[in-house]
C-alpha cells in the first residue's frame, strides 16, 4: 500500500528527529492501525451515504419486502429451535439453585426477565449475524466482484438504494420481530422444562412469567434490538459492497461480516446495558 | 420503437463529424503503476472506433473513466458536451443514461430472470413508463439479439454467448446514444463472435449510436471499426483506419496483427 508506506516513512522521520528507536515491527503495527482507522472512517461514510439514499423519493418497496421475506425464511427454523432450547436449559439449570434459596416460585418471572432483557436479543442477533450478515456479505460481495454493482451504477439505477437501503431496513425491521418471537418461544421452552418435573398449566405459567416483567425490562431491550438489526445490516452491506477483486474476496467479505458484526453487537449490548442501568426504576 | 424512445433520440441527434467524446491528457494511476499517461482521443458522431492494446494496457480503465466508475487523476473528458469530472450526481445520472456500457463479464444480475434484467434499468430510468411499453421494449431488444426464447431463463442457465447478447439487449433497451463495448467477442467461438460483430453494426444502424469497441479480435475489428486506436504504455500509439494498421511496418503493430491472425487460424 502506497499510503501506508508514505506514513511509515513519516513516522521514521519523526522518530529519527527525536532519537527514538523504532523497530520494523512497531512500524508494521502503526501501518495496520492506520488501515483499521481508515476502514472505520469508510464505514461511517458508508452509513451516512445509506441514510442519504434512504430519504430519496424512490423507495424500492418490493425489494424491501423480498428481503424481509428472505430474512424470515432463512432464520425462522434456527431461531425456533434455539429459542425453545434457550428457555428449557435456563429453567433446568436455575431450578436447583432457586429451590435451595426457597424461591422456586420466582422461576417463571426470572426466566422471562433474563430472556427478554438479555438472552433473547443477544442469542437471536448473534444467530442472525451468522445467517443474515454473512448472506448479505456474500451476495453483495459476489455482485461487486462480477461487476453487477458497477453495472447498476453506470445505468444510473442507484445500487445503494436498491441493494443497501432495502437490506439494512429489512434487518432493522425484521430482527426485533425475530427477537420477540425468540423471547416467546423461550418462555414456552421454560414451561416445557418445568413440566418435565411437575404439571403446570401453560396459561398460568405465562401469566406468572409476565407478572413481574415491567416496562423497564422490556422497552430498553426492544430499543436495543433495532440497533442490533442496524449493525447486522450495515456491516454485512459494507463488507459486501467494498469487497475487493477476485472470488476469494467474496468469502472474506462473508466471513468478516459475521466476525465484525458479532463483535460490534457485543459492544453495543454492553453500552446498552450501561445506559439501561442508569435509568432509575 | 416506443414514442418515448424516438423523442429522446431526436434530441441527441448531432450533425455528422461532430465530436461526441473528447479526451485530453488523461492520466490515471494505481499506486505506483501509471496506467494511462497523457491519453488523447476523440469519437465522432456515428463512428465505430476500435481500441486495441495488450491485456493490462488500461483499455477497461479508460472506458470506466468515461462513465466515472473510476476517477481520473488529471485530464479532461467531455462527453456529449459535458465535462464528466465536473458533473454533479444528478447530471452524472442523466449523462450515464445516454451511455450504454457493455461489461467485459456481461454483469447480468444473477438473482433476476432475463426479463427482469432488461426491465430493471428501464423501469428506473424511464420514470412513469407504462407496463405495456416496457413489455414491447423487452420483446424488441430480445428480438434484436435473437433470443426471445430465453426471456424467462435465469442468467445461470445461459451460455457465455447468450449472456453477452442478453447483456447487450439490456444495454440498448434504454436507447443510449453512445455505446462502450468491453471485449464483446472475447471467449466466444468464431461463429458467435461474427454474429455479435454483425449485431454491433445492426445496433449502430438502427439506433444511430456512436461506439467504442475494445477488442483483441481482429475479425471483430474488420467487421465493425471505421477507425482504430492502438493503446500502448498509457498513450495512443497509432490512430487511423484499418488499412493504415495493416500496411504499417512498425514491429509492435505487426506483431499484434500477426499473432491475432494466427490465433484466428
Ligand atoms: N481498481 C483497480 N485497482 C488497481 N489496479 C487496477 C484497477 N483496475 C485496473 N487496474 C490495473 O490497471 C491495469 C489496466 O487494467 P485494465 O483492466 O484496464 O486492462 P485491459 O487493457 O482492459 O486488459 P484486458 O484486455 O485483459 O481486459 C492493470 O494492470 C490492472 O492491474
Ligand atoms: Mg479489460
Amino acid at each position: 500500500m502506497k499510503a501506508t508506506a508514505n506514513h511509515i516513512s513519516k513516522v521514521k522521520h519523526y522518530a529519527a528527529q527525536r532519537s527514538i528507536r523504532v523497530t520494523e515491527k512497531t512500524l508494521e503495527s502503526v501501518g495496520r492501525l492506520k488501515t483499521a482507522m481508515t476502514d472505520i472512517a469508510n464505514f461511517f461514510l458508508f452509513v451516512s451515504a445509506t441514510f442519504k439514499a434512504m430519504f430519496s423519493r424512490d423507495f424500492e418497496f418490493r425489494e424491501f419486502m423480498r428481503q424481509c421475506y428472505v430474512i424470515g425464511n432463512r432464520t425462522l427454523p434456527l431461531i425456533s429451535v434455539t429459542g425453545i432450547i434457550m428457555g428449557l436449559v435456563l429453567t433446568i439449570q436455575s431450578r436447583p439453585v432457586l429451590i435451595k434459596f426457597g424461591a422456586v416460585s420466582m422461576l417463571p418471572s426470572m426466566v422471562a426477565i433474563s430472556l427478554i432483557r438479555e438472552m433473547g436479543p443477544m442469542v437471536t442477533s448473534l444467530i442472525c449475524a451468522g445467517k443474515i450478515g454473512s448472506g448479505i456479505g456474500a451476495e453483495l460481495g459476489s455482485m461487486k466482484v462480477t461487476e453487477q454493482i458497477d453495472a447498476m451504477e453506470v445505468s444510473s439505477t442507484h445500487p445503494m438504494r436498491f441493494l443497501v437501503v432495502t437490506r439494512v431496513l429489512a434487518c432493522i425491521f425484521m430482527i426485533p420481530l425475530l427477537i420477540l418471537y425468540a423471547d416467546a418461544l423461550g418462555i414456552f421452552g421454560s414451561w416445557v422444562g418445568v413440566n418435565i418435573k411437575g404439571d403446570v398449566n401453560i396459561v398460568l405459567f405465562f401469566s406468572q412469567a409476565f407478572s413481574s416483567v415491567e416496562f423497564i425490562d422490556f422497552i430498553p431491550a426492544f430499543i436495543k434490538s433495532f440497533f442490533f438489526g442496524a449493525v447486522i445490516g450495515f456491516v454485512g452491506s459494507y463488507k459486501g459492497y467494498n469487497a475487493g477483486k477476485g472470488t476469494e474476496s467474496v468469502g472474506r467479505a462473508a466471513n468478516s461480516s459475521v466476525v465484525i458484526a458479532s463483535l460490534i453487537l457485543i459492544i453495543v449490548d454492553m453500552v446498552a446495558v450501561q445506559i439501561t442501568d442508569m435509568i432509575p426504576s | 420503437m416506443t414514442s418515448q424512445g424516438t423523442i429522446s433520440k431526436k434530441q441527441d441527434t448531432k450533425t455528422a463529424n461532430e465530436e461526441v467524446v473528447t479526451i485530453r491528457d488523461l492520466k490515471i494511476s494505481f499506486g505506483e503503476q501509471q496506467v494511462l499517461n497523457d491519453f488523447n482521443m476523440e469519437l465522432h458522431n456515428g463512428e465505430n472506433l476500435a481500441i486495441l492494446g495488450k491485456s493490462g494496457s488500461g483499455k477497461s480503465v479508460l472506458i470506466k473513466c468515461m462513465v466515472r466508475l473510476l476517477k481520473a487523476d488529471a485530464g479532461m473528458i467531455h462527453i456529449l458536451g459535458k465535462d464528466v469530472n465536473a458533473l454533479k450526481s444528478r447530471e452524472l445520472d442523466e449523462l450515464r443514461q445516454k451511455i450504454g456500457f457493455l461489461f467485459q463479464s456481461g454483469a447480468l444480475y444473477d438473482s433476476m430472470t432475463v426479463r427482469q434484467n432488461i426491465e430493471f434499468p428501464l423501469r428506473r430510468v424511464k420514470k412513469g413508463i407504462k407496463d405495456k411499453d416496457i413489455n414491447d421494449k423487452v420483446m424488441e431488444v430480445l428480438e434484436n439479439v435473437g433470443l426471445t426464447e430465453a426471456i424467462d431463463k435465469m442468467p445461470s442457465e445461459l451460455s457465455g454467448g447468450m449472456r453477452k447478447r442478453i447483456s447487450l439487449a439490456r444495454t440498448i433497451a434504454v436507447d443510449p446514444s453512445i455505446m462502450l463495448y468491453d471485449e464483446p467477442t472475447t471467449g466466444l467461438d468464431p461463429v458467435t463472435s461474427k454474429e455479435i460483430s454483425l449485431l454491433i453494426n445492426d445496433i449502430q444502424e438502427k439506433y444511430k449510436t456512436s461506439s467504442i469497441i475494445i477488442t483483441h479480435d481482429m475479425e471483430c475489428v474488420r467487421y465493425t471499426a471505421n477507425r482504430i486506436i492502438m493503446l500502448k504504455d498509457g498513450a495512443v500509439f497509432m490512430n487511423g483506419p484499418l488499412e493504415q494498421f495493416e500496411q504499417s511496418d512498425d514491429p509492435v503493430i505487426k506483431s499484434f496483427f500477426d499473432s491475432a491472425r494466427q490465433t484466428i487460424k
